[in-house]
């Protein structure tokens, strides 16, 4: 992730300090692991708090990949509370058909439900680099901006006021992925831009 | 749905890009990073760097690669050759790859699919096989037996049992590479490439003689790969990455197109 934004001329740290995290312009929180594992981690930092109250201030946010899952309110994966930064859940892909392999690993289509400025320039038939087993599920159906079929059809990018999140990894798929990190670069953590 | 992926094999030796026929007289044909970075632009789904430098003191020269292809190229890729422990894969992974693919060691020490896996998840670790085919024996029963160091010794093992416990071991992709087939470009294995893919529950990548476009049509179907792999046929500009998508596009496979 990092390389991909130097890629695009901007620059970023990787902190464990959550006064950077409070202080930063804008955050990108990606993630990859165990979501129970991840939450402790960030508790035992006071990341959690320090995510929670860059989120209130109005500082734009993008997860990625966990880090679009741990921003609901809980998550199946460990049973376990979450940021709760978009009321909701992380659900685990349960498939009969075993030709639907768990994790979804690969290039799906993003099919855009919402306008939304970290949208900008989505194509309807773009693809982008999956790699998970479980997906988001927010409460409100305005919470979810982009959605993807695999089995089901799932919620592939979500947002809520400065919090943009995609279950997809933008920093692996291409110049499509490379465009949505350029539109969170430029946003200003407004739903709309006008 | 997913895509069927197309994955492009670069062969470095001392940082150069090289190709191998059977394994053997390896040739020099470019520069690894620059030519990635074409077939990224040009819509490649992903790629594989295999390491075959012949001496360790120049192991180092691949991290540079690695850190330069991941600076501008911005799609999974996996490295292999010669990585031994999980430090080694740790080392490719920070330099920027995606995924370590591991084979030779894997054979010899089965614990670093398990350690790799837990050390970075399953996505990250790429069990790559190669296999040869043999008259089946109570050993082999399934006709496919694992080969090492590149294809110069026999293991003893069956192929299909070795991708069952790869992946029970934590592996979470299969390259399934036919030497008997590799670098002939007369076509895919595809029914030892089937048969491991109906013998597992990850995702399986055909590898070894690709040489054009309906080969990959039929390996990603008959032979039900979720990828394949492709070298010469790029490497040598027999076609293209988007030649080759338009006509599986064109027969139904879904593909990426850009």
């Amino acid at each position: 992730m990092q390389r991909a934004l130097k890629f695009l001329g901007v620059e970023s740290v990787i902190t464990p300090d959550p006064e950077v995290v409070r202080r930063a312009e804008r955050i990108v929180f990606p993630g990859v692991g165990n979501a129970a594992a991840a939450m402790e981690v960030l508790r035992e930092r006071g990341l959690n708090q320090a995510l929670r109250e860059a989120f209130a201030r109005g500082t734009p946010i993008l997860g990625i990949c966990l880090g679009s899952q741990i921003v609901l309110t809980r998550s199946e994966e460990g049973e376990i509370e979450c940021l709760n930064l978009i009321p909701g859940e992380c659900k685990r892909f349960v498939f009969s058909d075993p030709a639907l392999k768990i994790p979804q690993m690969g290039w799906n289509r993003v099919r855009p439900v919402r306008p939304h400025p970290f949208l900008d320039g989505l194509g309807a038939d773009e693809e982008f680099y999956f790699v998970h087993s479980y997906y988001p599920r927010p409460e409100d159906a305005n919470s979810v901006l982009a959605e993807c079929e695999y089995g089901i059809v799932f919620p592939a990018v979500i947002g809520r006021a400065n919090l943009v999140a995609a279950q997809f990894h933008l920093e692996k798929s291409g110049p499509a992925g490379l465009r949505l990190l350029r539109n969170f670069v430029a946003w200003n953590g407004t739903a709309r831009d006008s | 749905m997913l895509s069927k992926r197309i994955i492009a094999c670069l062969d470095v030796r001392d940082g150069n890009l090289a190709k191998s026929v059977k394994f053997v007289d390896t040739k020099e044909i470019g520069d690894p990073v620059e030519t990635a970075r074409r077939y990224y632009e040009a819509g490649i789904d992903e790629l594989v760097f295999y390491d075959i430098t012949a001496s360790s003191d120049h192991r180092a020269i691949l991290l540079d690669v690695v850190s330069a292809v991941a600076a501008q190229v911005f799609i999974p890729f996996s490295v292999g050759g010669g990585l031994r422990s999980v430090e080694d894969c740790s080392k490719v992974l920070l330099a920027g790859a995606e995924k370590v693919n591991v084979n030779t060691a894997a054979v010899q020490n089965p614990r670093l699919i398990a350690d790799a896996s837990r050390a970075f998840g399953a996505q990250c670790v790429v069990l790559s096989m190669d296999v040869l085919a043999v008259p089946p024996s109570p050993a082999v029963p399934s006709g496919y037996e694992i080969v090492t160091y590149g294809g110069r010794k026999r293991t003893g093992l069956d192929a299909l049992a070795w991708a069952r416990r790869g992946e029970e071991l934590g592996a979470g992709e299969l390259v399934v590479n036919s030497i008997d087939a590799d670098g002939t470009q007369e076509g895919y294995e595809i029914n030892l490439t089937r048969k491991i893919a109906e013998a597992v529950g990850i995702p399986v990548i055909a590898s070894g003689g690709g040489g054009k476009a309906e080969h990959l049509y039929r390996v990603l179907t008959e032979g039900k790969a979720d990828a394949a792999l492709v070298a010469s046929l790029l490497h040598y500009g027999i076609t293209t990455v988007v030649e080759l998508k338009k006509h599986l596009d064109q027969r139904g496979v879904k593909v990426r197109m850009i």
